[in-house]
């Protein structure tokens, strides 16, 4: 059986992309996924005795993001009772207690199944940059999702632009053939 | 003629603009280079394809990660915690 080890000194580095995107797709506010990954990584942190071992540290990690997630949700659903404020938009005593939002068609409204792809993918890549080497997937991350000027990523990292753009080629080619499996 | 003039570029050169223009920045001479490189070099021709299916992924997928900032607090605050649990 192979046996994981638990080393949380790497935590941030390997896993905070992955369990932060895995929590902004399912609570859509960057301030409170940011919360809940953090929260997650001092839970691990206190409960690491309890690591068996059995599945990979990232595996163990989401499983208590997950826990998380759902305690976020049950805390804001109890507030908002305690603050809701009932209001009656309509005499109809037919149409009583309808949403009114039912009424109105929603130009944004996505199938489940778009979403659900839309989640899966986001993991698929965050899979595949896990699989680059560290400074290949901090380049790529920083020019390709967060959107960073060439100049401000060279100096961030203190590197040249040639030397970026090897960087991105090589990122580029490598995630191409990881997600051409299953997404191309 | 001067080396930025020549109409027929390597593939090295045609793949680094093909990347520029993934970013919206490659310079329009650099976008007739490619064009004209692609029409007779079949690979460069895969690459390119395979790099904007790639970009489009990324820009379907939605995917997200954290700020350089956002990750040294992240990181700042989970050394704090490490040491208190030590």
């Amino acid at each position: 059986m192979p046996d994981h080890k638990i080393n949380p000194d790497n935590w941030i580095n390997q896993y905070s992309d992955y369990l932060f995107n895995y929590t902004i797709t399912r609570v859509k506010d960057r301030e409170t996924a940011q919360d809940l990954v953090q929260d997650t990584f001092f839970a691990g942190l206190k409960s690491m005795k309890n690591f068996k071992g059995e599945a990979s540290e990232r595996t163990w990690l989401v499983s208590i993001l997950k826990r998380k997630i759902i305690d976020h949700y049950r805390k804001i659903n109890s507030k908002k009772g305690q603050a809701e404020v009932r209001m009656s938009f309509s005499n109809d005593p037919e149409n009583e207690g309808d949403w009114l939002e039912q009424r109105v068609a929603d130009p944004y409204d996505k199938t489940a199944e778009d979403t659900l792809e839309n989640t899966e993918l986001g993991s698929a890549i965050h899979n595949c940059l896990d699989k680059l080497p560290e400074k290949q997937a901090q380049v790529f991350k920083m020019k390709t999702i967060l959107g960073y000027d060439t100049e401000a990523i060279c100096n961030e990292l203190n590197i040249t632009a040639s030397n970026l753009w090897v960087i991105i080629h090589r990122a580029r080619t490598a995630l191409a053939g990881c997600l051409e499996k299953n997404w191309y | 003629m001067s080396k930025n003039k020549r109409i027929f570029i390597s593939c090295e050169s045609a793949n680094h603009s093909c990347d520029k223009t993934q970013y919206n920045e490659a310079s329009f001479w650099e976008k007739v280079k490619l064009t004209m490189h692609l029409i007779y070099c079949k690979a460069c021709r895969k690459y390119t394809k395979n790099n904007g299916k790639l970009t489009h992924l990324i820009n379907t997928s939605d995917v997200k990660c954290l700020d350089i900032s956002e990750k040294d607090n992240l990181k700042e605050e989970f050394q704090q915690e490490l040491l208190k649990n030590q």
